[in-house]
């Protein structure tokens, strides 16, 4: 949205939007803590109010036209588009391309933790969505694999919901979220930290019946004999984000196969001329406040690359 | 008594060395801004937290619609508030901002609506 408001502002005539859910403003929707817009907008909203500014703006302008419950299917290297829409396959010929396909959560398949495949495990984003919108709250003892803000975020969330959140475990010596959230997340509801930790094995044959724990030394190796158990159903992987470009690809960009980014020399730009990428699929940000800044941009360069120029009032002679 | 604590108005959690007795704050060092200053005292004196949550619904377009308390509401009563919160269904359309719950538990802050939400 900011990317589209910005490419409007700068000079650009019409804008289609695409966005595959009935809604728009994406993880935002799901993200209902407070934390979001003190740079942007100077002041704590949550999730879905600093999407809802958007929103408004964006239904506001009459350059942008709107297209819900749209999943685009092809782009090609001449910024050729095809996209699904309720009873219909659209095409489209566009002189620029923004792409804020935004992220993947890495799954525990990414990372090795062995023992059984009982239910009750969960991508930490995907229970955040269960709870948040669907209402769902997926266990009653839970133990959270990764102390990133998501990991953090959710145990508060699931500590306030009422589930027993046994403990937070984290591989590296410190938290790689934000010290505001390790604060008002764990020291708040008095949930442990397990710095130094992994998860050696989960154990359970229909439901997660508990976690084996290991603690770690500098070089990573599990330390002999320092490992305990843990009694839960539920366990949710927080372990990193994987930016989504599977369009970037299909268009023939070059992708950076270790992080899933556009290979390129600037921030938004792709090896595709006039295809540009912003938002957490370009990179994976901390602050939603960032992205808007740097997609706002990535609507000024494809402003540029069309040639466009902001509408100016006629001049008085 | 001397102590630490990181402040959790922003991002960036400065961390705060603060000298206390008991609840009354006698100095502190360390942060970056006036907001610093606030939490700090705050903090000493009667911890407060904003709550968000999200609120069954009934014949609107999301199941769910997210809420937050309009200010921050004593630390305490974050539990509390939860129990309130699972008795409410939101069964008319509202905006953003839109009062949920007004004088929410008695503690001077609404329950307001995050995002807008039609009926189905």
């Amino acid at each position: 949205m900011a990317a589209a408001l910005a490419a409007r502002a700068a000079g650009v005539k019409d804008v289609l939007l695409l966005e595959r859910d009935q809604h728009l403003g994406g993880i935002l929707n799901q993200c209902i803590h407070p934390g979001f817009g003190l740079h942007h907008f100077k002041e704590e909203l949550t999730g879905p109010q600093y999407a809802d500014r958007f929103v408004r703006q964006v239904r506001e302008d009459h350059g942008i036209e709107v297209s819900l419950r749209s999943f685009v299917v092809r782009l090609t290297r001449d910024r050729e588009l095809s996209y699904l829409r309720p009873g219909a396959l659209e095409e489209v010929k566009a002189g620029a391309v923004i792409l804020a396909t935004g992220c993947r959560e890495r799954t525990r398949e990414m990372i090795p933790i062995p023992g059984s495949r009982p239910a009750g495990i969960y991508p930490a984003g995907l229970a955040q969505k269960m709870i948040n919108m669907e209402g769902w709250i997926p266990g009653t003892e839970a133990v959270i694999v990764g102390s990133g803000d998501i990991g953090l975020i959710m145990s508060r969330r699931m500590a306030l919901e009422g589930v027993k959140v046994k403990g937070v475990i984290e591989i590296q010596a410190a938290s790689r979220g934000l010290v505001r959230n390790v604060v008002q997340c764990l020291e708040d509801f008095s949930i442990p930290l397990y710095l130094r930790h992994r998860i050696s094995a989960i154990h359970g044959r229909d439901r997660v019946e508990k976690v084996s724990i290991v603690r770690v030394d500098d070089g990573m190796k599990d330390i002999p004999g320092s490992g305990f158990e843990m009694d839960c159903d539920t366990v949710l992987v927080s372990v990193g984000l994987i930016p989504e470009n599977e369009l970037l690809e299909m268009a023939g960009a070059d992708i950076d196969r270790k992080t899933n980014t556009p290979v390129a020399e600037k921030v938004n730009l792709t090896s595709v001329p006039g295809v540009f990428a912003c938002g957490n699929a370009c990179r994976v940000y901390d602050l939603v406040d960032w992205v808007t800044r740097d997609s706002s941009l990535a609507g000024r360069m494809a402003a540029e690359y069309l040639g466009a120029a902001p509408e100016r009032p006629e001049e008085l002679t | 008594m001397k102590r630490t604590m990181t402040c959790i108005e922003c991002p960036q959690g400065c961390r705060l060395e603060i000298e206390a007795d008991g609840a009354r704050l006698i100095s502190l060092a360390g942060h970056k801004c006036n907001r610093g200053a606030s939490y700090a005292r705050q903090e000493i004196e009667a911890p407060t937290r904003t709550l968000t949550t999200s609120v069954l619904t009934r014949g609107l377009e999301l199941k769910m619609l997210p809420v937050r308390t309009s200010a921050p509401i004593p630390k305490e009563k974050l539990f509390e508030a939860m129990q309130a919160v699972r008795r409410i269904t939101v069964t008319s359309p509202v905006r953003e901002g839109s009062v949920i719950a007004e004088n929410f538990l008695g503690l001077g802050a609404d329950l307001v609506a995050c995002r807008p939400l039609e009926a189905l």
